[in-house]
């Protein structure tokens, strides 16, 4: 379990996260959403270790994250940062590869291979990263951090996945392949930690939602209980938009409607 | 054509790992083969058959004369060269990998400038208020100097150039050009001070030579490019992983801010040993490391001993062309190494890639 207590974040005098707890439990799907600005990446950037947060602890199964050796933790968690670009011409394989290696995969090329084909980029591989689309850049990081964390759970303990905005920039039907792939990971027993934009998206895939704003929790819970016309009147500032169809010469596209 | 080529799609797709050895492979050959040019060339021509009888003990074949030129000028100018070559590709391979940037060369960004300040602060200064410390260094006086002036001036650059772990290409250049101007300004009030001795070394320093090579200048920097050398297996990967930002890197268990410091002290150590003994020569961390990717990707795994065997074999065959096309003159070898490098560094601003017309990560 990865565990946030009463952590706090300040930069120049404002706080980007107030007092937050949060716990990632094995087996869950948790999704933060949010509107711009309310700590969302900081509060990712605080559970993966790679910032200290100003007051609170950030624990792996016990031990203080600040104890943890960056190698020791790359194979605990893997993350997914937003877009990425590359001044240098590795390919896809490469890239993917890395966290093949990070993982200390013995034969890091076929992991690689293998993360690269979950994400739909089987011959893909000799492709340079910085000729390929958005989207395309988007999955090869994802297979990255596939390779980084192959198995859900090694040993007994559970491998966490944290995604910062994994569906930006990719079309509906790989933003849905793409957070099947983490929901599986999470059925498997993996942690999954997931910033998304998508209200729709969230409300699927969610075990966990986490609402931020202003960086406090202002609500958590199952998505049944958290997704409310209050709630996202008070937080986004539109109100009348829960569980209402659209005025009818609007058509409108829910992909959770698919699963009915 | 594509889905033609498909069914035969070979295991190695996307795997540049052969190619790297391969290219490692023929890097060798040519490096061979520029020391043997590097060896025979010049007003005394000495054969390839005798420097084989040479080398395997049956020095026979040899004049003399032959013999005192091979000894006394030929071998160690060509150690130096190799030494030279290899420390300035690998300092600008690295110092591209830290800054995530293609154009980041030392003596692009101004390291090189830094370095032979206090280069030449050390020998306008060390017969007076530096000799204490000149006296106790003995050999290696110059090349910490210059080593030093280099760590200044990267870790100056970094401080400037890098904000939250991405580098501005117009900060970058621009404090070379900042940098590079101060350091002019320093070298014209030494100069003043200078006498005629110094100032002949000064001009030397300047434009870059192995003209002055002695085995005590060899002795001199191979402790520095050992070191540098030394390294690169334990930075390689880290590099790598640096090049998909500091955070990417960290995550993936790359301890950043210490290899970050490796980095900037070997970058240093590299650009300030080799600025001591061999003045600055320009281009070769663009040209080489630049060439390289091309041949074998960008990965440090193969880049930076790439380097290293690139950087060498240019300089020496540079070196070879510098003494034979004005002899009996000697052109400096910063103007081959120019001539070759600057329309590369241009084709890297605006060419199809060009990376001079947008902004880098």
């Amino acid at each position: 379990m990865i565990i946030a207590d009463n952590v706090t974040v300040s930069r120049s005098g404002r706080k980007l996260i107030d007092s937050i707890s949060i716990d990632l439990k094995p087996g869950q799907f948790t999704v933060v959403i949010g509107p711009n600005g309310a700590g969302k990446s900081t509060l990712m950037k605080v559970l993966s270790g790679e910032m200290t947060p100003d007051s609170g602890l950030v624990s792996y199964y016990g031990t203080s994250v600040d104890l943890c050796q960056p190698a020791n933790l790359a194979k605990r968690r893997a993350v997914l940062p937003q877009a990425t670009q590359l001044a240098f011409p590795f390919t896809a394989l490469e890239i993917a590869r890395m966290g093949a290696v990070a993982h200390g995969a013995l034969n890091p090329n076929e992991e690689a291979r293998k993360a690269l084909s979950r994400v739909g980029l089987r011959g893909f591989e000799s492709r340079p990263y910085p000729s390929m689309s958005g989207g395309e850049q988007q999955r090869v990081q994802f297979a990255r951090a596939l390779a980084q964390v192959p198995q859900p759970v090694v040993d007994g303990i559970p491998r966490a996945l944290f995604l910062d905005e994994p569906t930006a920039s990719l079309d509906l039907g790989h933003q849905i392949s793409v957070l099947e792939t983490a929901r599986d990971f999470a059925s498997a027993g993996g942690m999954v930690l997931a910033i998304l934009h998508d209200l729709n998206l969230a409300a699927e895939f969610a075990d966990h939602l986490v609402v931020l704003h202003h960086g406090r929790v202002v609500a958590e819970g199952p998505c049944h209980e958290t997704v409310s016309d209050e709630m996202i009147a008070s937080v986004y500032g539109i109100a009348g938009a829960v569980g209402r169809v659209p005025a009818s010469h609007i058509p409108y596209i829910l992909p959770q409607s698919r699963n009915r | 054509m594509k889905a033609l080529a498909m069914p035969f799609r070979r295991t190695g797709e996307g795997d540049r790992t052969s190619r790297g050895v391969l290219v490692l492979f023929l890097l060798v050959i040519l490096l061979v083969l520029a020391c043997l040019i590097s060896l025979h060339v010049g007003p005394t021509g000495v054969g390839i058959g005798d420097l084989w009888a040479y080398a395997t003990g049956k020095g026979d074949s040899l004049t003399t004369q032959e013999r005192v030129i091979l000894e006394a000028v030929r071998l160690p100018r060509t150690a130096l060269g190799l030494l030279v070559g290899a420390g300035l590709a690998v300092s600008g391979a690295m110092m591209q990998g830290l800054f995530r940037n293609p154009l980041a060369d030392p003596g692009i960004v101004g390291v090189t400038s830094g370095a032979g300040l206090a280069a030449v602060s050390a020998i306008v200064l060390g017969g007076g208020v530096l000799a204490p410390v000149a006296l106790a260094l003995g050999n290696q006086f110059l090349p910490l100097m210059a080593f030093f002036g280099g760590l200044l001036v990267t870790w100056v650059l970094y401080a400037i150039a890098t904000r939250d772990g991405r580098t501005s290409t117009t900060a970058l250049i621009l404090c070379g050009i900042a940098i590079g101007a101060l350091a002019g300004a320093f070298m014209g009030l030494l100069i003043v001070m200078a006498d005629d001795r110094q100032l002949r070394d000064i001009t030397f320093w300047s434009l870059g030579s192995l003209g002055g090579a002695t085995y005590g200048r060899v002795l001199s920097v191979l402790p520095f490019i050992a070191f540098v050398m030394a390294i690169i297996p334990f930075v390689a990967k880290g590099l790598d992983a640096l090049i998909l930002g500091d955070a990417a890197a960290f995550h993936m268990g790359i301890p950043v801010q210490r290899l970050k410091r490796i980095v900037i002290v070997a970058v240093a150590a590299a650009c300030g040993s080799t600025v001591a003994v061999a003045g600055a020569i320009g281009f070769v961390g663009i040209v080489v490391p630049h060439l390289l990717r091309l041949a074998m990707g960008p990965s440090h795994r193969f880049l930076l001993p790439g380097s290293a065997l690139g950087g060498g074999a240019l300089l020496l065959i540079a070196d070879s062309v510098a003494r034979t096309v004005a002899a009996p003159a000697e052109l400096p070898i910063g103007v081959i190494t120019a001539l070759f490098g600057a329309p590369v560094f241009l084709f890297l601003l605006i060419g199809k890639n060009g990376i001079g017309m947008r902004d880098l990560p």
